[in-house]
C-alpha cells in the first residue's frame, strides 16, 4: 500500500521543513516554506486515499463511488493549495530579497530595522 | 462505441429557484472582488478610484445591513455554488455571529476607507491602496459568510495577500523588516490551518460546516478529534496573536501606514477569533472543553503580556498593538469559559467592540501625530491646548479600551467577569481585572504626556480635517452608544453564542430535509 509510505515521507518533509524554519537565515526559512507546503499539499493528497485500481466514477445503478476509490475531492483541494502557496512564496523571496537589499543582512537576529535595540521607555514624569 | 447517456442530475441540484433574498449571502464578496478588479483598471484617476471606493464602501455597509436584518428576522440562510446540493456544493452559510462580525468589519472599513484620503497621497493609491482594500475586505467578508472550512482557509489566503500589499505600502526600510515577521508567520499560521483541513476532510470525508457538526458526535469515539482541535487551536490563535505566538503582532502593527494598521487591529486578529470561535465551538465543543484549561492559561498570559507590553511602550503604536493583545487575551477568556456561563457571548460583544474601538485607536494615533508631529511618548505634548474636542474624543476612546463604563468596552468585560465567577475560575476573574487596571494605567500615562504636559516645542497647530475627524467621530459615537444603550448588541451576541452552542437553526438552514 502507498499510503504508510507516503505519510512516512509528508513526516520527514515536515521535519526538514520545521528543521529549516528555525534557522536564523531568511533564505533557509524561505525554503522550509518552499518544503512545507509541498509537504502538506502531499497530506492532502494521501489523505483522499491512493489507488488505481477502481476508477474514481460513479457506476450508472449507483449513488455514490464504489467503495476503495480514490476520492477525487483532495486533489481539487491540492490544486487550489498549489497555486495559492506558489504564489505565496513567489511574494515572499521578493520581500526577503528586498529585504536583503534594504536591511543589508539575512540574519534574522540582525534585522532591527522596526524594533531598535536601544529604543526608550517611556518617560516617568515631566 | 456506445451512445452518449444523457444522466439525470436533477436529485443532486437545488431545482427550486434561489429566493431572491439568499443572494445576499454572496453579495458581500462578489461585490468586493468586482469593485476591487475595477478600482485597478482606475489606478490613473487616483480622485475617482477614491470616491468610487468609498462608495463602494458605504454600499458593502449597506448590504451587510440588509444581511443582517435579514437573518435577524429569519434565520441562518444558505446559499450554495452552481445550485449543487450541500455537502457537495460550496455552501455560503450567515448566521447571526457572521452576519455581526461581516457588518461591523464593514463599518470600520468605511471608517477607515474615509481616513484614508487624508492618509494615503497620490503615491500610495497609485500604489494600489484602494483595491487592495477591497481584495481585504473581499477576504474578509468571504470568511464571516461561509460554511465550508476549505472555503475558509481560501478567504485567509485572499485576505493575507491583500494584506501583505497593503502592509508594504511606502516600502520603507522598516515596513519591509515588519512585513518580513508579519508574512513568514501568518503564512506559517494558516499553513497549519491547512494541515487541520487535510486531517478534518480524511477523518469526516466533507467539508461542509453544518455536515462536520452533525457528525462529529459520532465520529468522537474513533476519530483523532482532540488532535484536530488542537491544531486548529495553535492555527487560529497564531492568527489572532495570542501568547505565546503573538510576537509578530508587535514587531509589524507599527510600520505601514497609520489606516493600515487600523484596519489590521481592527479586522484580521478578530478574523483569527472569529474562526477559533466557529470551529472549536460549533464544530467541535466537547473538544473545547477538553481543551479549556489550557486555553484559559493562554488568554490570561495573553492579557499579562499586552498590559505589561502596553506599559512599557514609548511608541504609540506599539502601545496599542500591545493593546490589541490584551483584548484578544480577553476573548479567548470568554472561549475558554465556554456557552454555559456566557462565555462565548462575552467573546462576542468583545470582538464587535474591540473591532470599532481598535480601528478608532489607530486612527487616533495618527491624528496624534498629524497635530503632534510624532509617534513618541517622550516627544509628545500639549494636545489638550490644541484642541478640547479631539482630547474628549480620545478619552472616551481611551477608557473604553480600559474597559471602563461608561463605555462598550465595559459590559463584555462585566460579562466575562461573571461568567468566570459563576465557574469558580477566579485567578481568571482576576487577571482579567488586573489586566484591565495595567492597561488603565498605560492609558494615563499616555493621556497625562500627550494631552495635559505642555507642548515640548512650540509646533504649528493643525486645523481639524474632515476627512480624519468625520470617522474617527462616527466611530466614537459608536463606543458611546454601546456603551449607554447595550440592551440590544448584548441580546444579540446572546443568540449568537445560542446558535453557535445548539446548531440546529445552521444545520437546519444547510440540511433543509434533517441532516442525511
Amino acid at each position: 500500500m502507498m499510503e504508510p509510505l507516503l505519510a512516512i515521507l509528508v513526516g520527514l518533509f515536515f521535519a526538514a521543513a520545521i528543521y529549516l524554519m528555525l534557522s536564523k537565515f531568511t533564505i533557509r526559512i524561505m525554503l522550509g516554506i518552499a518544503i512545507l507546503g509541498n509537504s502538506v499539499n502531499l497530506l492532502l493528497f494521501t489523505s483522499g486515499r491512493l489507488t488505481r485500481e477502481v476508477p474514481p466514477i460513479i457506476p450508472a445503478n449507483l449513488e455514490s463511488l464504489p467503495a476503495g476509490a480514490a476520492n477525487p475531492l483532495p486533489q481539487a483541494l491540492i490544486l487550489t493549495a498549489i497555486v495559492i502557496s506558489f504564489s505565496f512564496l513567489a511574494f515572499l523571496l521578493v520581500l526577503t530579497y528586498r529585504a536583503y537589499q534594504d536591511l543589508g543582512t539575512d540574519d534574522t537576529s540582525e534585522m532591527h530595522a522596526a524594533e531598535p535595540d536601544d529604543r526608550p521607555l517611556p518617560p516617568l514624569g515631566y | 462505441m456506445a451512445a452518449p447517456t444523457t444522466v439525470d442530475l436533477s436529485a443532486a441540484l437545488i431545482t427550486a429557484p434561489v429566493p431572491i433574498g439568499h443572494w445576499l449571502a454572496i453579495l458581500p464578496v462578489a461585490h468586493c472582488i468586482t469593485l476591487g478588479a475595477v478600482l485597478l483598471m482606475l489606478r490613473a484617476y487616483p480622485r475617482l478610484q477614491a470616491w468610487l471606493a468609498i462608495s463602494g464602501l458605504a454600499v458593502l455597509a449597506l448590504i451587510d445591513a440588509a444581511l443582517l436584518g435579514k437573518v435577524v428576522a429569519e434565520g441562518p440562510l444558505t446559499m450554495v455554488m452552481g445550485r449543487w446540493l450541500p455537502p457537495f456544493g460550496i455552501a455560503f452559510t450567515v448566521d447571526l455571529f457572521g452576519a455581526l462580525m461581516a457588518f461591523t468589519s464593514a463599518l470600520v472599513a468605511l471608517a477607515a476607507g474615509i481616513y484614508a484620503l487624508a492618509d494615503i497621497g497620490e503615491s500610495g493609491r497609485r500604489y494600489g491602496f484602494f483595491p487592495l482594500l477591497m481584495l481585504l475586505m473581499a477576504g474578509v467578508s468571504g470568511a464571516f459568510l461561509t460554511g465550508d472550512v476549505f472555503n475558509l482557509y481560501v478567504w485567509f489566503e485572499v485576505l493575507l495577500i491583500s494584506s501583505f500589499g497593503l502592509i508594504i505600502l511606502g516600502s520603507e526600510r522598516q515596513q519591509i523588516d515588519g512585513a518580513l515577521k508579519y508574512a513568514v508567520l501568518n503564512l506559517i499560521a494558516t499553513t497549519l490551518f491547512l494541515i487541520g483541513v487535510g486531517i478534518l476532510y480524511a477523518v469526516f470525508g466533507t467539508l461542509n460546516m453544518a455536515d462536520i457538526a452533525s457528525k462529529a458526535r459520532d465520529l468522537r469515539a474513533t476519530a483523532p478529534l482532540m488532535t484536530l482541535a488542537s491544531l486548529f487551536l495553535l492555527a487560529f490563535a497564531m492568527k489572532a496573536a495570542a501568547f505565546p505566538v503573538n510576537f509578530w503582532l508587535p514587531a509589524a502593527y507599527h510600520t505601514p501606514r497609520i489606516v493600515v494598521s487600523a484596519l489590521f487591529a481592527g479586522l484580521l486578529t478578530k478574523v483569527g477569533i472569529y474562526a477559533l470561535i466557529r470551529v472549536l465551538v460549533m464544530l467541535l465543543p466537547i473538544e473545547r472543553a477538553e481543551l479549556s484549561p489550557l486555553i484559559a492559561l493562554a488568554a490570561a498570559a495573553t492579557i499579562l503580556v499586552g498590559a505589561l507590553g502596553a506599559l512599557a511602550e514609548n511608541d504609540i503604536r506599539r502601545l496599542f498593538g500591545y493593546v490589541v493583545i490584551a483584548g484578544i487575551g480577553n476573548m479567548l477568556a470568554g472561549v475558554a469559559l465556554g456557552g454555559t456561563g456566557g462565555g462565548i457571548s462575552g467573546a462576542v460583544f468583545y470582538a464587535l467592540h474591540s473591532m470599532v474601538l481598535m480601528t478608532a485607536l489607530y486612527l487616533t494615533a495618527g491624528e496624534i501625530a498629524r497635530r503632534g508631529g510624532g509617534f513618541l511618548l517622550s516627544a509628545l505634548g500639549g494636545l489638550y491646548r490644541q484642541s478640547g474636542g479631539f482630547t474628549a474624543l480620545s478619552l472616551v476612546l481611551f477608557l473604553a479600551a480600559c474597559g471602563l463604563p461608561p463605555f462598550s468596552g465595559f459590559w463584555p468585560k462585566v460579562i466575562l467577569v461573571k461568567a468566570s465567577l459563576d465557574l469558580d475560575a477566579w485567578w481568571l476573574a482576576a487577571v482579567i481585572l488586573g489586566g484591565g487596571f495595567l492597561t488603565t494605567i498605560a492609558f494615563g500615562r499616555l493621556f497625562l504626556l500627550v494631552y495635559w504636559r505642555p507642548a515640548p516645542a512650540a509646533g504649528v497647530p493643525s486645523p481639524a480635517v474632515w476627512r480624519t475627524g468625520l470617522p474617527l467621530a462616527a466611530l466614537t459615537a459608536l463606543v458611546v452608544g454601546f456603551g449607554i444603550l447595550p440592551e440590544q448588541l448584548l441580546a444579540l451576541s446572546q443568540s449568537a453564542a445560542a446558535g453557535l452552542a445548539d446548531p440546529r437553526a445552521y444545520l437546519h438552514s444547510v440540511f433543509p430535509g434533517g441532516a442525511r
